[in-house]
């Protein structure tokens, strides 16, 4: 085997992020990021949904016809979103309140379908569980940072927790209210991949165009 | 292919086996694989929403509770929810009439369900609250204090704001003028602006406001506006900062419901001191 289990988790934190690297799953990390709570919930969703599903989606791999393989995959997915959906509902209910449509959302999350594809039609199910735990942990940090910068910046609060007291409740900090509204999670996850890449130039993609130098005449 | 995950312990090559070695292309396969994963599957779904369904509707009961306690100001961390809300009687009431019935169960009354069965709804020709149909029988609430004079009631109310129908209840003083307070538990207006709707210091303004006028007439008075006339001081609420669309919503349910068409004939009862 290529990868150790290791590296299956710890790869793609950093090296081979889904959202940084592959720039997969970015719709919901617009969505769901804009309090810490809510982020960490749909990470520890999507983390669970992308490991068991890898893991049946392995295990069926040989049996699976390549004709419907795709409608396969899509009804494994569909079928343990459904559950975590059911699932926060009834033990999580504040918080799927908040969530709403996103955990639905979980099914068209590229992430989950990526895995399947590129690695849980390929692998053994125990490779493949870590597989997904390791995205959906990548995943998960991203949701993170970006949860953070704007919940302590739009809300002037993590967790819930006030730690910049705001104006509106008779503080001094001014929140900046773009950070609340999904397009400022493009700029900050625009920011991360700049970050990221300037950190570790090989994940720079090669261009695909070059400017040619005409000798003059 | 053949696979070495799959097991391999059937002795006689049996139905199962001979299953698994048939090639997944196969067409009779295909067709076995996809019926088989949706009964598994359907079957898996099934049983996690049956199994969790009570629990379900237990946290969204627990949670109309809570919004209720907490609107009549009875709700801090750590109440126990089912104790304080006995205090609560549950009504079902006759929009038109004011009258309480005794045709619905209120403990089986689904004032959603209602708002859009056509036996139970009418539509609106004028709709400033935008809600299209209204029902003809709503849940109100009331509450007594310890020596059984009636302290508060608890009026369901909602209406259009900016992106969403904005859910909650409106408490008023037993004399059926003064608000003691407003709370949605459903909304989805803009985080940040619309949303404010549930900051507590904005909530806060409700408290003490009046319905109506005291002179004569004693017309609709109340209103969520951005500037005060200073006569106004005890009808109007300050609209919320870069929500107007949410304020003039809140601002258009919350006289739709108190007006004619909604609780002011319970309300005129209320204030003859009939309930």
């Amino acid at each position: 085997m290529a990868q150790t289990y290791r590296s299956m988790l710890v790869d793609p934190m950093v090296d081979n992020n889904p959202i940084t690297l592959q720039v997969l799953g970015v719709c919901s990390a617009l969505a769901v990021t804009s309090s810490l709570q809510v982020a960490a919930v749909m990470a520890l969703a999507v983390t669970l949904v992308t490991a068991f599903s890898s893991m049946f989606i392995s295990a069926l791999r040989s049996q699976i016809p390549s004709s419907i393989r795709i409608i396969v995959q899509m009804i494994i997915i569909a079928s343990l979103v459904i559950v975590v959906d059911q699932a926060l509902k009834a033990y999580a209910y504040e918080i799927s309140k908040t969530l709403s449509v996103f955990v639905g959302l979980i099914i068209t999350n590229c992430i989950v379908m990526g895995r399947a594809e590129a690695f849980a039609m390929k692998n053994p199910p125990v490779a493949s569980f870590i597989d997904g735990i390791g995205n959906g942990m990548g995943y998960g940090l991203i949701l993170l940072l970006v949860g953070f910068i704007r919940e302590l910046f739009g809300s002037g609060s993590l967790f819930g927790i006030t730690i910049l007291p705001t104006v509106n409740n008779g503080g001094w900090y001014v929140p900046n209210g773009l950070l609340l509204l999904p397009p400022s999670a493009f700029f900050v996850i625009g920011l991360l991949i700049w970050g990221f890449r300037s950190w570790k130039p090989e994940q720079v993609e090669d261009r695909e165009y070059r400017i040619q130098v005409v000798e003059a005449h | 292919m053949p696979d070495k995950d799959i097991d391999t312990n059937a002795k006689a090559p049996g139905l199962i086996r001979r299953f698994l070695d048939t090639p997944p292309d196969n067409v009779g396969k295909t067709v076995a694989v996809a019926l088989g994963l949706c009964l598994v599957a359907s079957m898996v779904v099934s049983a996690a929403a049956v199994s969790l369904r009570p629990l379900q509707e237990k946290n969204a009961a627990l949670d109309k509770q809570v919004n209720i306690l907490q609107v009549a100001g009875r709700y801090q961390e750590g109440t126990d929810v089912a104790e304080a809300f006995a205090a609560f009687e549950p009504h079902v009431l006759e929009l038109e009439t004011g009258e309480f019935t005794d045709a619905f169960d209120p403990a089986d009354f689904d004032d959603r369900a209602a708002a859009s069965d056509p036996e139970l709804s009418h539509t609106l020709d004028e709709d400033p609250a935008g809600i299209g149909r209204q029902s003809d029988y709503v849940t109100v609430y009331l509450l007594r204090d310890d020596s059984g004079a009636l302290d508060k009631v608890i009026l369901p109310v909602y209406g259009y704001g900016l992106w969403s129908t904005l859910y909650g209840f409106m408490a008023l003083e037993e004399d059926g003028n003064t608000i003691y307070g407003l709370q949605f538990y459903e909304h989805a207006e803009t985080p940040g602006l619309g949303a404010e709707v549930d900051n507590p210091r904005w909530k806060a303004l409700w408290r003490d406001k009046e319905l109506r006028t005291e002179d004569g007439e004693g017309a609709l008075a109340i209103t969520v506006g951005k500037t005060v006339p200073p006569e106004g001081r005890d009808y109007y609420v300050d609209a919320l900062s870069g929500a107007t669309l949410t304020s003039r919503g809140v601002n258009n349910l919350v006289r739709f419901w108190m007006s004619d068409r909604g609780f002011e004939p319970f309300l005129e009862r209320l204030r003859a001191g009939e309930i």
